[in-house]
C-alpha cells in the first residue's frame, strides 16, 4: 500500500514540476489535469469518497475543459 | 519506511503547494500563473484532508445500520474541502475570463509586456 | 534577480513548513467537533452520510453563502465576457463537424450521465456524493454535448429559470424552517423517517436536490459563456 501511495505521489509531483518547463500551454494544462486525477486517488486512499468524487469530476474534467476553451481564445504557446 | 508512512501525504501536499508558488512567482505567462494557482489549490485541499485522517479509520458514512462509529475519519475537513473545490472552479473561470479580456486588450499574455501589471 | 528572490522565499516557506509539520503527527489527530458530529449526526439530522449532515445539516447556512459566491462568480464571468463582445464584428464560426462515432456516442451517453448525476445528488444523504458532485457531473454531460455535437446549445432562459427556482427553493425551505420548525434558519420541519431509506433526513434531500440543480445549471452557464466567447 505504502509503495503504491509513494508511486502516485511521485508521479503527481513530477507532473506538477513538468508544468514549469512546458512551453506548450496545452501540455501544461494536461499535466495539471494529471495532478488533479492523482490527487483524487489520494483522497480515496484517505477515506474521503465525497471529496474524491468532487475532485475527479471538477478538477480533472471541468477545469481542464475551461482551460482549453480559454487557450483556444488566446495563444497556445508561451513566448 | 516508517518515515514514508508518516509523511508521504504531507510531502505530496506541500510539494504541490511549493511548486504552485514557484510557478506563480517565476513564470511570466498569465495562463501559466493561473495553472499554478490551481495546483496550489489542489495541494491545500490534499493537506486539509490528510490532517483529518485517522489511521485505519473508515469513511464517515453509515452505509448500513450495523456500522459502528468507532474509528471514523474526521468529517469536518472533508465538508470544508468539498465546498472549497466548487468555489475553486468558479474563481478559476473568473480569472480565465479576465485573462481573455487582457489578451484582447493588449494582444499578449506576457506579464512583462502588459505595462500596468509590472512588478 | 526575481528568480533568486523567489527561490529564497520558497526555501524560507519550506523550512517553516517542515518545522511546523514535525509537531503534527499524521493519522492520529481527531477534533472534538468531528467526534461529536460522528456520534450524534444520525440522531440530529437523520442523514447517514456524516459529510452531508455537516454540509447541509449543521452548516447549511454556510452552504447558502457558498452557493451565493458561486452565483456571483458566474455573473461576474458573464459580465466580463459580455463587456468585450459588443463593439467587435461578429466572426463566422468555423467548426469542423464531429465524426459520426463521436456524435452518436455523445447522444447515447448524454441521458445516462444526466441520470447518474441525478442519482448522485438524490442519494446524497445515503451514499458518497451530493449536490456539488452531482451538479458537476451534470455540467460535464453538457460539456460533452457541446464538444461532441457542436451545434447543440442549452436554452439560456431554461438554464436561468432552473437556477433561480432552485435558489428560491433553498431560501424558502430555510424560511419555512424558521417559521414552523424551530428557532433558527433552515431547521428541520419534516419527519426524519427511518435511517438508511431514501425518504429520510427531513429537508436534507430537498436542499441537496436544489443545490445540485443550481450548481449544474451555473457551471453549464459558465461553460456556455466561455464557448460562446471562443467562437
Amino acid at each position: 500500500m505504502i509503495i503504491i501511495v509513494t508511486l502516485i505521489v511521485a508521479i503527481m509531483l513530477a507532473a506538477a514540476i513538468s508544468v514549469v518547463f512546458f512551453k506548450d500551454l496545452l501540455s501544461a494544462v494536461i499535466a495539471s489535469c494529471l495532478v488533479s486525477l492523482f490527487a483524487s486517488i489520494l483522497f480515496l486512499f484517505l477515506q474521503a469518497p465525497d471529496v474524491a468524487m468532487a475532485e475527479a469530476s471538477i478538477g480533472a474534467a471541468l477545469i481542464t475543459a475551461i482551460f482549453m476553451i480559454a487557450l483556444r481564445r488566446t495563444r497556445r504557446y508561451e513566448e | 519506511m516508517s518515515f514514508l508512512q508518516n509523511n508521504i501525504y504531507y510531502i505530496g501536499a506541500f510539494g504541490l503547494i511549493l511548486i504552485g508558488l514557484l510557478i506563480v512567482l517565476v513564470k511570466h505567462n498569465l495562463i501559466k500563473v493561473i495553472i499554478g494557482l490551481s495546483i496550489m489549490d489542489t495541494g491545500i485541499n490534499l493537506f486539509l484532508i490528510a490532517i483529518g485522517y485517522l489511521r485505519n479509520g473508515t469513511a464517515p458514512i453509515f452505509s448500513s445500520p450495523e456500522v459502528e462509529s468507532v474509528l471514523m475519519v474526521d468529517p469536518v475537513p472533508q465538508a470544508l474541502v468539498l465546498t472549497a473545490i466548487v468555489i475553486g472552479v468558479a474563481v478559476l473561470a473568473l480569472a480565465l475570463s479576465l485573462a481573455i479580456r487582457l489578451y484582447k486588450h493588449f494582444g499578449t499574455l506576457d506579464l512583462r509586456k502588459i505595462k500596468e501589471l509590472k512588478w | 534577480m526575481r528568480s533568486v528572490f523567489s527561490l529564497i522565499l520558497l526555501v524560507v516557506i519550506g523550512a517553516g513548513v517542515v518545522f511546523t509539520l514535525s509537531s503534527i503527527p499524521f493519522g492520529s489527530t481527531s477534533s472534538d467537533v468531528g467526534e461529536y458530529y460522528i456520534d450524534s449526526g444520525r440522531a440530529d439530522t437523520g442523514a447517514t452520510n456524516i459529510v452531508t449532515s455537516v454540509v447541509v445539516g449543521y452548516r447549511a447556512f454556510d452552504t447558502l453563502g457558498e452557493v451565493t459566491v458561486l452565483f456571483v462568480a458566474a455573473i461576474g464571468l458573464g459580465a466580463i465576457l459580455a463587456a468585450g463582445r459588443e463593439n467587435e464584428e461578429k466572426k463566422k464560426a468555423e467548426w469542423e463537424p464531429a465524426s459520426l462515432v463521436l456524435y452518436t456516442g455523445c447522444r447515447f451517453l448524454f441521458p445516462l450521465i444526466l441520470l447518474f448525476g441525478a442519482y448522485v445528488f438524490i442519494h446524497g444523504h445515503l451514499t458518497p456524493g451530493g449536490g456539488f458532485q452531482g451538479g458537476a457531473i451534470i455540467a460535464s454531460a453538457f460539456l460533452m454535448v457541446y464538444l461532441g455535437c457542436r451545434k447543440k446549445r442549452i436554452s439560456k432562459t431554461w438554464a436561468r429559470n432552473t437556477e433561480s427556482i432552485s435558489g428560491l427553493v433553498f431560501v424558502v425551505t430555510g424560511l419555512t424552517g424558521l417559521a414552523v420548525g424551530g428557532h433558527y434558519f433552515l431547521s428541520n420541519f419534516l419527519p426524519e423517517g427511518t435511517l438508511n431509506t431514501l425518504f429520510s433526513a427531513g429537508i436534507i434531500p430537498i436542499i441537496y436536490i436544489a443545490i445540485g440543480l443550481k450548481v449544474g445549471s451555473e457551471l453549464t452557464g459558465v461553460i456556455d459563456d466561455l464557448i460562446e466567447e471562443s467562437e
